[in-house]
């Protein structure tokens, strides 16, 4: 390929600027770390909450879980995306609109975030849901006749279990919400994403562009990998699924 | 250990050196490709009105593809083939240059600036449209200058040079912009559409093919001081001076024979598809004088300081 290498690009002076390319692609790190840690704290919350009233045994309660989880996996994630960004201030009174779409402070990292969050809420509620239900009824019915209430039962017997039983597919979906905060680029998050394309546009070197960011993802994806190990190797209980090794 | 790895390593070789082989062969020269397989690669715009986009039919059309469909003619009477079957690949600002250089586009008809950074990865055919920087409003927020934008939203779309000129210009001019960026155009003009963004700055003729396109066109104006001044070129590959040869033969003859002002009246001032609406848009004089003598200086003889 008739291709002009430079991998000292890094280094470089940002066109109009004082800063090197170097410090944008931390500053853009820096964005998709918190993109992602604050949509999977939501996640995780949410998730766990939503998941866990699926299971309770109330009409009502578990159609809403049921209805919140089949919204936000149906629409692809790009989608919520731009709906999140561009129809729902529309929906809001008028002055309000206007300072969400303006002066909302770091409005495109709130909306990336909220939308991400509620995105894989659906996801981890599924999880939690399946771990719960993983669970011999033996145990709800034995919590249930030695007197417990049922958020007891929830709070001492299921839960413990079930949240040790998902931490694998939890950790997968860790890894992905660093992966799909990259979609956050399509509404001005400076996210790796956004400033990948921004310095191919600047300085033609695509190649090397690209391999540092799929680097910088890849670390992130491991680290997030790694540290989830590190989160079953210390909750595991011994014999069960989720320590057998 | 070694010996038994040996052959393994041969192999890998070989297929490396078979893999590199191959893409050599792409590199030999567009022409050769073009005889061999009677085929040609355009990469095409899906928004840049008027130079590159799909009609209602979704088919690609305007002023650049009209040209470059010129130059396959051009390359066909030179080689003598029958026909050269036009392939179109829609490319983004993202991907165009990637894909001319590995050989995926043989010329790209887009809406692509002629810069120094570039002109390290591709060569351009001559100059056929200078477009100056400038920024659409909505009329009603009564804004006329950049001296009025500060601290407010202003919109542009990612991955084009008008970010650069922005920074630019919040550097030298103490003017300090929010920028709320789009993935593509039309994406950054819904921005100025629903009052995300005061303005967008982008390519004056792209403003216009947007705020045409629009809903209600009579509520924008295109305003302001010149940002930048920026050649618009086809792409092609570098270093295939056979190719290269041919294309600003066509290029220069179009220039010569009154046939790119016949093609900028076509699209630039008369009504153009899909909604037959006309651009009213008056050559500017730096074109009038690339049309005169060619060339394929870039952006940056074009915006000297004085």
């Amino acid at each position: 390929m008739n291709y002009h290498w430079n991998w000292g690009i890094f280094f470089d002076q940002v066109q109009n600027g004082d800063e090197t390319y170097l410090a944008w692609l931390i500053s853009a790190l820096g964005w998709t770390v918190a993109v992602s840690i604050t949509a999977w704290i939501m996640a995780l919350v949410l998730g766990a909450i939503i998941g866990t009233l699926r299971t309770v045994p109330h009409r009502g309660i578990s159609f809403f879980a049921n209805a919140w989880v089949e919204l936000f996996r149906n629409i692809p994630l790009l989608v919520q995306m731009f709906l999140w960004f561009f129809v729902v201030p529309e929906l809001l009174p008028k002055d309000l609109a206007l300072w969400v779409k303006q002066d909302m402070p770091a409005k495109e990292f709130v909306t990336a975030a909220i939308c991400l969050g509620l995105f894989t809420s659906s996801r981890i509620a599924e999880q939690t849901r399946a771990g719960i239900q993983s669970l011999p009824r033996g145990q709800t019915n034995a919590g249930l006749a030695m007197g417990f209430t049922r958020a007891q039962v929830y709070r001492y017997v299921l839960l413990p279990m079930a949240f040790r039983i998902i931490v694998p597919p939890l950790t997968s979906e860790l890894m992905n919400i660093f992966k799909n905060s990259s979609v956050a680029f399509a509404i001005g998050v400076l996210e790796l994403t956004f400033v990948s394309r921004q310095m191919q546009e600047d300085t033609s070197q695509g190649i090397e562009v690209y391999a540092a960011v799929t680097l910088l993802y890849f670390i992130c994806a491991f680290a997030a990998n790694r540290g989830m190990a590190l989160v079953e190797k210390r909750v595991q209980v011994p014999g069960y699924i989720a320590g057998a090794h | 250990m070694t010996q038994t790895l040996l052959p393994r390593r041969l192999t890998l070789i070989a297929a490396s050196l078979a893999a590199f082989g191959l893409s050599a062969q792409v590199q030999a020269g567009t022409i050769e490709k073009v005889k061999e397989s009677g085929a040609i690669t355009m990469g095409i715009r899906e928004s840049s009105l008027p130079l590159s986009y799909l009609d209602d039919k979704q088919q690609p059309v305007g002023y650049h593809v009209e040209i470059c469909q010129k130059i396959v003619d051009g390359v066909k009477a030179k080689l003598g083939l029958k026909a050269v079957k036009i392939n179109y690949q829609p490319v983004t600002s993202q991907n165009r240059i990637p894909l001319v250089t590995n050989g995926t586009v043989d010329l790209e008809c887009g809406s692509t600036t002629n810069n120094a950074a570039r002109q390290q990865q591709v060569a351009f055919a001559p100059t056929t449209f200078v477009t100056n920087v400038r920024m659409a409003v909505k009329k009603a927020s009564g804004i006329t200058g950049l001296q009025q934008l500060n601290g407010k939203p202003v919109a542009t779309t990612t991955g084009t040079t008008s970010v650069q000129l922005m920074r630019g210009h919040e550097k030298g001019k103490g003017i300090d912009f929010k920028e709320v960026y789009g993935k593509d155009h039309a994406d950054a003009f819904l921005m100025l559409e629903s009052d995300r963004a005061v303005a967008f700055v982008m390519d004056d003729n792209l403003l216009a093919g947007l705020i045409a396109s629009s809903k209600n066109p009579s509520d924008y104006a295109i305003v302001g001081e010149v940002l930048n001044i920026e050649p618009i070129a086809i792409m092609l590959r570098k270093e295939d001076p056979q190719f290269q040869g041919m294309v600003n033969a066509t290029v220069k003859d179009l220039a010569k024979s009154g046939e790119l002002d016949k093609l900028y009246k076509k699209w630039f001032q008369s009504p153009i598809p899909p909604k037959g609406v006309n651009l009213n848009f008056t050559m500017s004089e730096q074109l009038k004088e690339a049309i005169k003598n060619p060339n394929d200086l870039p952006a940056e003889q074009y915006n000297i300081k004085k």
